[in-house]
């Protein structure tokens, strides 16, 4: 996964000429992206403003509706409106995104520094760990990991959090490498700071800015994990609305009811281009300061 | 170091990356809390039929001895037996390895045929409307999980027009090129999307250098220079990049084998997964970690000749 995310920065670098330019020129693709983040955020917070119907309210008149302009993306099996559910789903994909990142993000770097700043033992042991985790699919780790625990949401934000760490703390290890043969942190040295000032204070606001960038990538990575595993069963579990479980639900009725999966489905494809889109923007900014 | 000495460490480096996944998996599998005999028969099964079958499965021993006969059994391939199918898990892997290798392999080619020419096309026309449209494409398609992917196409070509089966694999190797088509384009377009954007980076790159600006200035023609030191260049990075997937490639195949019901490996990893069949999760993560091994050693050997320098580092 971290491929994807590495390769995602480099195009944004192409396409801004302004370098000298004090403010961010505001380009389309990371305003466009910011604007996704935000509606999707909103659905989040409030889906019983932004929905029309109840995501639960089942209606045995008008199953299986096709999309109409009562119900935009058609009825289910069980005559829900699907728009609703789509929208109400958002509150448990972006907390898919939040929670399945955070740890991984604050744990990765500070492991990352340490591993990065001290070596030795701790350093030799994890790079066994970054090639085991590069051996073996991320998806097959996480599911091998659920499978132990137990299908479900907490379970899989554990075997994400479980493994994800070591991608932020990869990063930051190189980045710290790098930032720690320079002179501002020797003189930290020779001033006698201890460890912990240098590190945290001056280190680490010098490397964490493709952490960052990364973290944002790992979103929109994460909120398609966490679809495939509602899909295969791993994840949320079906009466919760989240937009992989949708999918599955549709599944049975695929061939009368495309717009049953269609739609859940665009979500997240919205939501991946949204999160890259700002990841790509953060990254422009990061690039130019 | 000739390129059989290349080989010959690189498969040595691949034993104890192996040997720390046997450990991890140990360690998941017996370490957590839960006792497997019970999950295994239930809640009511007798004390009797639970010793017996912690007994078969070797609970009963220490856990230093458990990992010792564990680690004996990984090193000589003997995976156990399947606790819900009795049948060895080698055995059951093998049954279905060829399938997903099949699926993948021909999900390699596929997005091979899409990302080059697509990049290609981009990057010669670098700025203009139909790199932009390629780089949009590129956009939703790394947006889109398999899973959804493989609906559409299930949806629209499968289901909708007719012209390929919704599911399951055919009798022999002909027909299952056809049976195999839908999920292994479904897997080669997220990886082509992938190798597309950064072929495409790669390219922009290389015309750009001087050595290109030479060869075209000496008079070779368009096509030779494009072939013979544009693509050539471009496509060590994009080998790199392939090898670097395979480990999302392998986990697409879990999610594809279960859109479009294929019995493989990756079927066969969510339904023991359901099954609460560990001997089967352990083994297949094991035999995976194998293959993604060996796929990196091959893309060593690839990059190697494609790019004799890297020979010499």
């Amino acid at each position: 996964m971290s491929e994807v995310a590495a390769a995602a920065p480099a195009l944004a670098g192409a396409a801004t000429p302004g370098r000298t330019r004090r403010l961010p020129r505001l380009r389309p693709g990371p305003l466009l992206g910011a604007a996704i983040v935000l509606l999707l955020l909103v659905c989040a917070v409030a889906p019983d403003w932004v929905a029309p119907y109840s995501p639960l309210k089942f209606d045995y008149r008008g199953t299986l509706r096709p999309p109409s302009w009562a119900h935009p993306f058609g009825t289910d099996n069980f005559g829900r409106d699907i728009l609703s559910r789509v929208i109400w789903a958002t509150r448990i994909d972006m907390q898919i995104a939040i929670f399945s990142t955070l740890f991984p993000a604050v744990f990765g770097t500070v492991a990352g520094c340490l591993v990065g700043y001290f070596g030795g033992v701790a350093d030799l042991l994890f790079r066994r760990l970054v090639d085991l985790v590069v051996t073996v699919p991320f998806l097959v780790l996480v599911i091998a990991i659920v499978a132990v625990l137990g299908p479900g949401l907490v379970n899989m934000y554990v075997a994400v959090s479980a493994v994800g760490w070591i991608f932020y703390a990869r990063l930051m290890r190189g980045e710290i490498l790098a930032q720690k043969r320079r002179d501002y942190a020797a003189a930290g040295r020779v001033m006698g700071y201890g460890w912990p000032r240098i590190v945290f204070r001056h280190l680490l606001p010098n490397a964490i800015s493709p952490v960052l960038v990364f973290w944002m990538t790992d979103m929109a990575l994460c909120i398609l994990l966490g679809s495939s595993l509602g899909y295969l069963g791993l994840g949320a579990q079906p009466p919760t609305a989240e937009w992989g479980v949708l999918i599955a639900d549709g599944k049975n009725f695929m061939t009368t009811a495309w717009w049953m999966s269609i739609f859940p489905g665009m979500a997240i494809v919205l939501a991946g281009i949204g999160f890259s889109l700002l990841g790509d923007g953060v990254a422009a900014l990061v690039r130019r300061r | 170091m000739g390129i059989v000495g290349r080989i010959g460490l690189r498969l040595l480096q691949i034993v104890p990356t192996v040997a720390l996944v046997a450990v991890l998996m140990f360690a998941l599998m017996r370490l957590l809390p839960g006792d497997p005999a019970i999950q295994l028969l239930g809640d009511r099964a007798t004390d009797a039929s639970l010793a017996r079958l912690r007994h078969e499965m070797g609970f009963d021993r220490s856990v230093s001895a458990q990992f010792w006969s564990y680690l004996e059994h990984v090193a000589t391939l003997r995976l156990g037996d399947s606790i819900t199918m009795h049948v060895p898990v080698t055995r059951l892997i093998l049954d279905r390895l060829p399938i997903t290798l099949m699926l993948t392999g021909m999900a390699t080619v596929l997005a091979l045929l899409i990302a080059v020419p697509l990049a290609f096309v981009a990057a010669l026309r670098e700025g203009g409307a139909v790199d932009l449209a390629i780089r949009m494409l590129g956009q939703v398609g790394l947006s889109m999980p398999v899973f959804y992917l493989g609906l559409i196409l299930l949806i629209t070509l499968a289901a909708g027009l007719g012209w390929f089966p919704v599911g399951g694999i055919g009798g022999g190797f002909v027909e299952n090129l056809y049976y195999l088509f839908l999920p292994a384009l479904t897997l080669a377009l997220s990886l082509a999307m992938v190798l597309m954007r950064n072929l495409r980076e790669a390219l922009i790159e290389v015309l750009h250098a001087e050595f290109v600006q030479f060869a075209t200035a000496k008079g070779l023609r368009r096509r030779l220079v494009l072939g013979r030191h544009v693509l050539r260049n471009a496509l060590v990075p994009t080998v790199t990049l392939l090898g670097l997937q395979i480990g999302s490639l392998v986990g697409g195949a879990v999610i594809t084998e279960s859109v479009f019901a294929i019995p493989g490996v990756g079927r066969l990893m969510i339904d023991s997964i359901f099954a609460r069949d560990y001997a089967v999760v352990q083994g297949l993560t094991i035999v995976l970690a194998v293959l993604v091994s060996l796929v990196f050693l091959l893309v060593d050997t690839v990059q190697g000749l494609l790019d004799p320098r890297q020979e010499a580092a």
